[in-house]
């Protein structure tokens, strides 16, 4: 792509949010603020605006960072740095269906992929199919793995679209299931691996709470703005674009099959980031890591929590993980995960955007001014 | 971006909730979290599971060592990830002095890596039977009063060459941990006495078209060992029959239940006369067994089986050796592992005592499969093992040169 295509595309999109912003839908906030951003801020108004914002950004960044010392072990680990680990992964799909318009059902399997590299090539209890590679390079292995992987898939299912693409993922997610567990050689079937554990550093062991949720915490902000940036970026303005009219941009010259398989290997990279996290989390993998329900599951954490920014993400996660963890003390019976799905269903009827777009229309309310 | 402020509340949120549950602590009640799968293909059996828990607890009237028991209920879904996941709730959580979990093999591993994490807590099975739980690499604080998967075999392999006469037995089996540990623990006894194993098939759970299977198996044999379970034993069964296959079955310890019994093929006579072995018999005639079962009926739980099943039996007979340390060390949770590696523990099936990896020493049951006068089936009791180790009568070196159970561990073709 020459840089002047970009600036086309750019300038198109901008074009198409401030003529008719009803119509261009979700893509219209998102590139209008880009735009304005690109530009100095010079009135007031704007400049008071970005400050109040660095300082949010500031304020939450803070709180994050002093967590865990607030927080018990307990906190730390399985809701603060498992909702985060579960988050990077939901983000990838947040990324591919928010932005790119298509939804995959792969991710978790992207991020088995991984999870199942780690254990192949790094240490693992299985001694005899683990090769013992330093975890560097198990890692390394494990996230190029990954962005391969996500790129044959992207290859496969671009071509198709909305319920299609879910299909072909799901297909995909479910034989890699099947074939984790019932090959013996590579995956150790049923079984899979146990005992991986993140490295050790300078003393530091990752295993432990605190340090495992400053990795996390650290991938997830890198994470995050990677997509952040990414999607004001040429390259995600016109992924963009072919989301909203795929039909337009190709006549514009844009080669969107090409896009959406770059965006699906952009996806592959953090899915395959966080599933490195996740074995590292739980300490091993098996065919039950990346089985249906755990597909879903990624779907379901990038939904309550909202497609329209990567934030979503890792507030669906947050909710998920509490809920999968405290639902049981509100129904002390075995009816609990009528709880999570009752959770989920109010989320949803009452707010299709899922809980940042709750959070939307409760400022709308609240300032109908400022309604954008 | 106003949203991250949601993410705020909710942390704030959380952390109150984990002040909140940190505070509700009481000097005279004692928090024993309980693990069991109520979720996902095993959540029958998790109920069971729990079923047992409270039948124990309840003629403890929760209490114990003169302190109020307070249950605290959680579930996973049987993956190993999940089980952990809970546990670390409980315990970390919920506070819990003594936990009681989890229910399959592979979760129980990984519930005892948890363990050496905690060592001021009692860590104490469910009805988890996985080999390696407490034979390789085992937490100090983990206790298990109900037996692993091999041991359900014992006394199978030496009754099947001795008194039924089968000299070559080819196995079908599912594909994972714990078919592998109950085809060891047949097969060190078969082999021993002199039996050949010409053909194993690991198949992969839940298979539904045996016809491969089937064709692939060897002419000359005197019998089959069947390890499937539920569903793929009927499926199993009623191909077989329908290919014209003429040999009698061997059952594992989950193979020949219910399912199996009201099976309504043409060839439902020839089941008769299966054995099988387990760590529970329905049919066994002895008083703590049928006032288990009885106490079981009275209790009038909902959806409850007739008898109670393997999965209550383990929770209870565990909960129970909780309950009866406890009331000996009087409600001291430090000294009570200490208590339960020493104690002796009388349960519906006959006392049971730890080996010094905390691992149950208890009866094996070896049934038949029987025609009543009514003409239904049931399991009889033929022979009870007594004082099954998880050895299996070989030497701590002898075993472990052999090692645990695989596809391909042991053989004797």
């Amino acid at each position: 792509m020459s840089a002047n295509r970009w600036r086309h595309a750019m300038d198109t999109a901008g074009a198409g949010a401030r003529v008719k912003p009803g119509i261009s839908g979700r893509i219209a906030p998102q590139s209008g603020r880009g735009a304005s951003h690109t530009r100095s801020p010079s009135t007031p108004d704007e400049r008071s605006r970005l400050q109040r914002k660095c300082a949010r950004y500031l304020a939450v960044l803070v709180i994050l960072l002093a967590y865990p010392w607030l927080a018990s072990d307990f906190f730390t680990f399985q809701i603060g740095a498992q909702s985060l680990v579960l988050g990077i992964i939901a983000l990838s799909l947040t990324f591919l269906a928010g932005y790119g318009g298509m939804v995959s059902l792969s991710q978790m399997t992207i991020a088995g992929i991984a999870g199942y590299a780690v254990a192949i090539f790094g240490h693992s209890a299985v001694t005899q199919i683990s090769l013992a590679w330093p975890w560097w390079l198990a890692a390394l292995i494990a996230v190029i793995l990954a962005v391969v992987a996500a790129t044959l898939i992207g290859l496969i299912s671009v071509r198709t679209d909305g319920i299609y693409t879910i299909m072909i993922t799901l297909a995909i997610g479910v034989a890699m299931f099947y074939l984790t567990q019932q090959n013996y050689t590579i995956f150790n079937g049923f079984q899979g691996f146990s005992n991986l554990f993140p490295p050790e550093i300078s003393g530091v062991n990752l295993k432990d709470p605190m340090p495992f949720y400053y990795l996390s915490l650290c991938i997830a902000l890198v994470a995050y703005a990677a997509v952040k940036y990414l999607v004001r970026a040429p390259f995600g303005i016109a992924l963009q674009g072919t989301r909203d009219n795929a039909r337009r941009m190709r006549a514009l010259g844009f080669n969107v099959a090409a896009h959406r398989i770059a965006a699906h290997a952009f996806a592959g990279l953090l899915a395959g980031i966080g599933g490195v996290l996740l074995v590292w989390y739980n300490g091993r993998i098996s065919p039950g890591t990346i089985g249906t329900t755990a597909l879903i599951n990624v779907l379901i954490i990038a939904v309550i929590g909202g497609l329209r920014h990567p934030l979503g993400a890792f507030l669906g996660a947050l909710v998920f993980i509490l809920l999968q963890n405290f639902a049981i003390d509100l129904i002390d019976r075995e009816r609990f995960n009528l709880v999570i799905g009752g959770a989920f269903l109010l989320i949803l009827i009452f707010s299709p955007d899922g809980l940042l777009g709750l959070w939307r229309r409760v400022r709308g309310l609240l300032h109908p001014a400022r309604k954008q | 971006m106003k949203p991250t402020k949601i993410y705020f509340s909710a942390t704030v949120l959380g952390m109150a909730l984990a002040s909140l549950n940190a505070t509700a602590q009481d000097q005279d009640t004692l928090k024993i979290g309980v693990l069991a799968t109520l979720e996902g293909a095993l959540t029958v059996s998790g109920q069971d599971g729990m079923r047992g828990m409270e039948l124990a607890m309840r003629q403890h009237d929760f209490t114990a060592g003169g302190k109020k028991i307070e249950v605290i209920r959680a579930s996973s879904t049987g993956q190993p990830d999940t089980a952990v996941n809970a546990a670390r709730k409980l315990v970390e959580q919920d506070k819990v002095a003594i936990l009681i979990g989890p229910l399959s093999g592979s979760e129980g591993i990984a519930v005892k890596d948890y363990a050496k994490t905690q060592p001021g807590v009692v860590f104490v099975n469910g009805s988890s039977a996985a080999q390696e739980t407490t034979l390789k690499d085992p937490a100090p604080n983990f206790y298990r009063f109900s037996t692993d998967g091999a041991q359900w075999s014992a006394g199978l392999g030496t009754y099947v060459y001795k008194d039924k006469g089968y000299k070559k037995v080819a196995i079908v089996a599912e594909d994972y941990s714990f078919p592998y540990a109950q085809v060891q623990g047949f097969m060190i006894e078969f082999c021993k006495a002199g039996g050949k194993v010409p053909d194993k098939q690991w198949v992969p759970l839940g298979t539904k078209d045996y016809s491969s299977v089937i064709a692939k198996l060897p002419t000359e044999i005197d019998a089959i060992y069947v390890a499937l379970g539920g569903s793929d034993a009927v499926n199993f069964f009623s191909q077989y029959e329908q290919s014209g296959g003429d040999k009698p079955f061997i059952g594992g310890s989950i193979t020949v239940d219910q399912t199996v019994l009201s099976y309504k093929g043409k060839r439902r006579d020839a089941l008769i006369g299966t054995p099988a072995a387990g760590p529970t018999a329905d049919n066994w005639d002895n008083p703590a067994w049928n006032k288990f079962v009885q106490d079981y009926r009275d209790a009038k739980f909902d959806n409850a089986y007739a008898t109670p099943g393997l999965f209550a039996h383990a929770y209870y007979v565990n909960t129970k050796a909780v309950l009866a340390g406890l009331d000996a060390v009087k409600g001291d949770v430090s000294k009570l592992g200490a208590h339960l590696a020493s104690m002796t523990l009388d349960t519906p099936t006959g006392p049971v005592k730890l080996d010094e990896n905390r691992n149950g020493v208890a009866n094996i049951f070896l049934t038949e499969v029987a025609k009543s006068d009514d003409g239904k089936l049931y399991n009889k009791v033929v022979k009870v093992t007594p004082d099954v180790t998880q050895t299996l009568g070989l030497s701590k070196e002898e075993f472990e040169k052999m090692g645990f159970g695989t596809r391909t561990n042991p053989e004797c073709k």
